[in-house]
């Protein structure tokens, strides 16, 4: 049981007066395929005020008949940037990312309402070093974060481990080859679960124990640890942290991705 | 738009979340994100952050369990403009306002 007065609820983020989130219409203005299996939207939401790093939206699609279904897409997009970026990974039995994945074509109108998320959030204010960790497209809300951490805390040590199948599903490599190379207080470790190239010199395994002791920074920096990815990747992360001494109200998590292993 | 006409319906897309992805839902229903309260779960007692709870959606509603012990928390049902929350699985819930 909390005990009143003290702490332990993790603070609210201010927010605009209390109004209910409405569903809005947004416009798809760019598609570009991210990886095989993966796309990028880029969509203009009229009077959009931007949002805070990690956050997603919540999108909505409506039959013919009136049925109506909803998925929650992480925002990959820089904070203050005019229109919004969402990255949708393809999963072949959905209801909805295969039309976003597949069908949808620049100037198509998408209902969205957001953006939502008050805990998987991150701000200049919440300080670091930052340790961020994901896998399969749960690099998403943290591209967000290293984007606007490149213009709010440029110099913050701030490293990224990500693990994914194959080279080809690494989502968003230009932009983290690139903030990487320009960015000597960024570092970018990738990790191939399922087969890796001839000459690919980095890990080819799993995020395990041994790959967080090597990675992470150690407690006594008080790193401030974001880890995003499929439920077991991200409990088993979180619990390796935690064991390495990283306090758990440090470790903030989001678990999403088919229930099938994308890793 | 009707992209679903030609589909066939399954019930979920199969995808594990968590109460993070709730927040849009809970949003309707409480004036300030409800995500980052912590609740003590009413089965186990073990304490929470919303966002941390597992989340089940199904086209009835949407449940929030227990990452411990797997009793419901949260029952949310949504049939615009209408919605039905149910608690009783949530022992205390406290929050941090600004």
């Amino acid at each position: 049981m909390a005990i009143p007065g003290k702490s332990s609820a993790t603070a609210v983020t201010r927010e605009p007066p209390a109004t209910r989130l409405q569903w809005r219409i947004a416009e798809v203005t760019a598609l570009r395929d991210e990886t095989p299996r993966a796309r990028s939207l880029t969509l203009r939401v009229a009077d959009w005020t931007g949002h805070i790093a990690g956050q997603h939206m919540d999108v909505r699609l409506t039959a013919a008949d009136g049925y109506q279904t909803q998925r929650s897409y992480s925002i990959a997009s820089i904070p203050q940037a005019s229109e919004l970026e969402l990255l949708v990974d393809l999963i072949p039995e959905g209801e909805v990312s295969p039309y976003l994945t597949q069908e949808v074509r620049p100037g198509d109108r998408i209902e969205m309402r957001g953006p939502i998320g008050g805990y998987f959030v991150w701000t200049a204010a919440h300080g670091g070093p930052l340790m961020l960790i994901a896998a399969g497209s749960g690099v998403v809300p943290l591209a967000s974060m290293l984007a606007y951490r490149a213009q709010a805390a440029p110099g913050l040590p701030t490293r990224l481990l990500y693990s994914v199948r194959t080279s080809e599903d690494i989502i968003f490599r230009p932009r983290l080859d690139s903030w990487a190379r320009q960015d000597p207080t960024l570092t970018v470790v990738l990790t191939l679960t399922r087969g890796a190239p001839i000459d690919w010199t980095g890990y080819r395994r799993r995020i395990d124990m041994d790959m967080l002791r090597q990675v992470a920074f150690s407690r006594d920096q008080s790193p401030l640890a974001y880890v995003c990815g499929p439920t077991s990747m991200v409990e088993e992360t979180a619990d390796h942290l935690v064991a390495l001494g990283y306090p758990p109200e440090r470790v903030r998590t989001e678990r999403f991705g088919p229930s099938g292993d994308p890793r | 738009m009707s992209p679903m006409a030609s589909e066939t319906l399954s019930p979920t897309d199969f995808v594990a979340l968590d109460g993070n992805a709730a927040g849009g839902l809970l949003r309707q229903l409480f004036v300030f994100d409800v995500t980052v309260a912590r609740v003590v779960c009413s089965g186990c007692r073990s304490s929470h952050l919303l966002a941390a709870l597992k989340l089940y959606g199904h086209p009835m509603g949407s449940i929030l369990r227990c990452p411990d012990c797997h009793a419901t928390l949260v029952r949310v049902v949504a049939h615009e403009p209408e919605y039905w929350l149910d608690m009783r699985g949530v022992e205390s819930l406290h929050v941090s306002l600004p």
